[in-house]
């Protein structure tokens, strides 16, 4: 994969979540996952078009996700409930266009699709394109996260 | 310029997460008087039954997006002079093109603070 493309999600997972959550995730090496389980306990899924086609999850897990929504809304949320689940949407809606943003700056332009939520231990993630998928993982102080990539080749437009 | 605090605010987003991170930040800056909508449908039926002073709305939403009503408010003799501002994950240039043209007031790409939220609504009120 384009190191350009996993830059785009890295700056943008991490520009969001300190705006909005205020909290400052620690980012890992980015590795190659080949099985379709989520890494997380809840994941919003959000499919792509355009200069690439695919889709691309976050994947919290419990202890993660509550802070980071806690923060968000300023109340302490103790489970995976409603407000949990709409929010991961929204996070992965945010992120996907902040990253989509920054590719736009180099011409690569990528059009995104309304996410999906799921959630459970052990649920599983379909990919668009089936197949082994990118993993940049993440951390804050409660737990970690996974931004989950799965992507064609990409193609430069011309500006 | 005077703001008016207790002007009555529409606020229309699908998610409510964001409807409520939104309220928040609009409370902190002073502003109490705020519905919401889930959906630009909704929003465009509670601005033809009850007068409201300025809109904030999302842009990607079921039933009709967020440009689909800014368009539809502008084509509306009674509700064309209201403040528009676009508050969206969608910062691509086509899309704020595509606002502007259509008459928008300002936008907001997310992820946002209360800071630049509060001075976007000075900004607009005070061109108005």
């Amino acid at each position: 994969m384009d190191a350009r493309f996993i830059n785009a999600f890295l700056d943008g997972t991490l520009n969001v979540l300190k705006t909005m959550a205020f909290v400052e995730p620690n980012s890992g090496k980015p590795y190659i996952k080949r099985d379709g389980l989520a890494n997380g306990d809840v994941s919003g899924i959000i499919g792509f078009t355009g200069a690439v086609t695919g889709s691309m999850a976050l994947s919290f897990s419990e202890k993660s996700i509550l802070k980071i929504v806690s923060n968000m809304l300023g109340e302490e949320i103790k489970e995976i409930n409603a407000d949990i689940k709409d929010a991961v949407g929204e996070i992965t809606n945010i992120i996907s266009g902040a990253a989509r943003k920054e590719l736009e700056l180099i011409g690569i332009n990528v059009l995104a699709a309304i996410p999906t939520v799921v959630s459970g231990k052990g649920h599983s993630i379909t990919h668009v394109l089936g197949g082994p998928s990118i993993i940049i993982p993440f951390e804050i102080e409660e737990g970690p996260f996974v931004v989950d990539i799965c992507i064609n080749r990409m193609e430069q437009k011309a500006k | 310029m005077d703001i008016n605090k207790n002007m009555k605010i529409l606020l229309v987003d699908d998610f409510a997460t964001m409807r409520k991170v939104i309220k928040n930040l609009l409370k902190q800056a002073g502003y109490n008087n705020i519905s919401e909508a889930e959906d630009g449908a909704e929003a465009l039926k509670a601005l033809k039954s009850e007068k409201m002073d300025f809109i904030i709305s999302d842009w990607n939403m079921p039933n009709m997006t967020g440009l689909e009503l800014l368009k539809a408010v502008r084509a509306d003799s009674g509700l064309k002079g209201l403040p528009f501002l676009m508050v969206t994950a969608e910062g691509l240039q086509e899309n704020v093109v595509a606002a502007v043209r259509a008459g928008v007031s300002n936008y907001i790409v997310k992820p946002f603070t209360a800071d630049v939220l509060n001075e976007k609504i000075e900004k607009i009120i005070a061109k108005m």
